[in-house]
């Protein structure tokens, strides 16, 4: 076979061809775990009507909560941490609405977040919050609901989804309540 | 008599009690010095800050952070317990350098690949280039010899003359 100028051109060798697929599937593949990446770094934190997966919350005090035992109740679910300021606004107004909902069976769990513990509990202290608070260790329970920060709320409905997200701290008692109302609504 | 005895219990307790705080004193070990801190919190990152490493990092969490590897390090543990105690809290994302588990292989193992792909494409390269320059300047020469009759039927003649 010839070109244009009269050059024997080489044919392909199935070696030269094996090493350019695989150039092109390591390239494709690397795009892949780069793209799967930012898909999930651009998926936000968990949304209204999701099901986030089950998860069991050792509280300070040792007492395990699964959340997959309190279907069937409204769960709110608090990320707080010593070291954030803005979760000292709502602390208190948590405790209110703790204390106003527990006997209609509403559970609150609070998950600290990368925090240290002495300093956690001086915080559970200095506010007086007295519903189970435990450490989220390896930040699993905050990485299934792909929280970006802390305080996050998020309070889950009897069926297990999630029926009220609220991204920062809450203003007052009447807006906490407002939504534990509207997740016992059937 | 009963002074005297008095005073041997006395001592007796406060002997007791010296012990006591030291062995207690051994069994904390001395307070660990910034330098011993910051050469394990320099293995770790900020938990909640990007990219910050803990022994650089001015937070009020960090220094919190750093006081709990001052207090393992008093109570003997390694450094090895402190880095998996952190990762156990946090997370992996905590360590500088990430384990090699899973898809963190790909880390370790594709920058010298593709430094070594990159390599031996280079020396491929280079040499094509000094073959297609050494070829170069023959090729003209060859193909004129080729096209010529009587080069032609010159080279026929040396050849059976040889």
């Amino acid at each position: 076979m010839t070109d244009g100028q009269g050059e024997t051109a080489q044919p392909a060798s199935p070696k030269r061809n094996f090493g350019i697929v695989l150039v092109w599937v390591a390239v494709l593949g690397l795009l892949a775990i780069v793209g799967v990446g930012l898909i999930r770094t651009q998926q936000g934190p968990a949304g209204v009507g999701s099901k986030p997966n089950p998860f069991t919350l050792r509280a300070f005090d040792g007492v395990e909560y699964n959340t997959a035992e309190l279907v069937g109740q409204v769960v709110v679910i608090n990320f707080w941490a010593s070291w954030c300021k803005p979760c000292e606004q709502e602390a208190a107004e948590l405790e209110q609405a703790y204390q106003q909902f527990k006997d209609q069976g509403v559970v609150f769990l609070g998950v600290n977040y990368v925090d240290t513990e002495p300093e956690a509990r001086a915080y559970l202290e200095r506010f007086g919050i007295t519903y189970p608070n435990g450490p989220d260790l390896g930040t699993r329970i905050s990485q299934a609901f792909r929280i970006r920060g802390v305080p996050e709320t998020y309070i889950l409905g009897p069926d297990g989804r999630l029926a009220h997200v609220k991204i920062g701290p809450y203003t007052s008692l009447g807006e906490i309540a407002e939504a534990i109302q509207a997740a016992q609504a059937p | 008599m009963r002074k005297v005895g008095l005073l041997l219990l006395g001592l007796g307790f406060a002997a007791a009690a010296l012990v006591a705080i030291a062995g207690r004193a051994a069994a904390q070990g001395p307070s660990p010095s910034d330098d011993e801190v910051n050469a394990v919190a320099k293995q770790l990152y900020c938990p909640v800050c990007e990219n910050i490493p803990l022994d650089v990092c001015p937070t009020q969490a960090c220094a919190q952070w750093r006081d709990t590897i001052r207090l393992k390090l008093s109570e003997g543990w390694s450094e090895k317990q402190i880095k998996d105690y952190f990762v156990e809290q946090y997370g992996a994302r905590v360590l500088a350098t990430p384990p090699a588990e899973g898809l963190n292989w790909l880390v370790y193992v594709l920058p010298p690949a593709a430094f070594l792909v990159g390599a031996f494409l280079l020396f491929r390269a280079l040499r094509s280039w000094r073959h297609a320059a050494a070829a170069a300047p023959a090729a003209p020469a060859a193909q004129v010899a080729n096209d010529d009759p009587y080069v032609r039927r010159l080279e026929d003649e040396l050849k059976r003359g040889a």
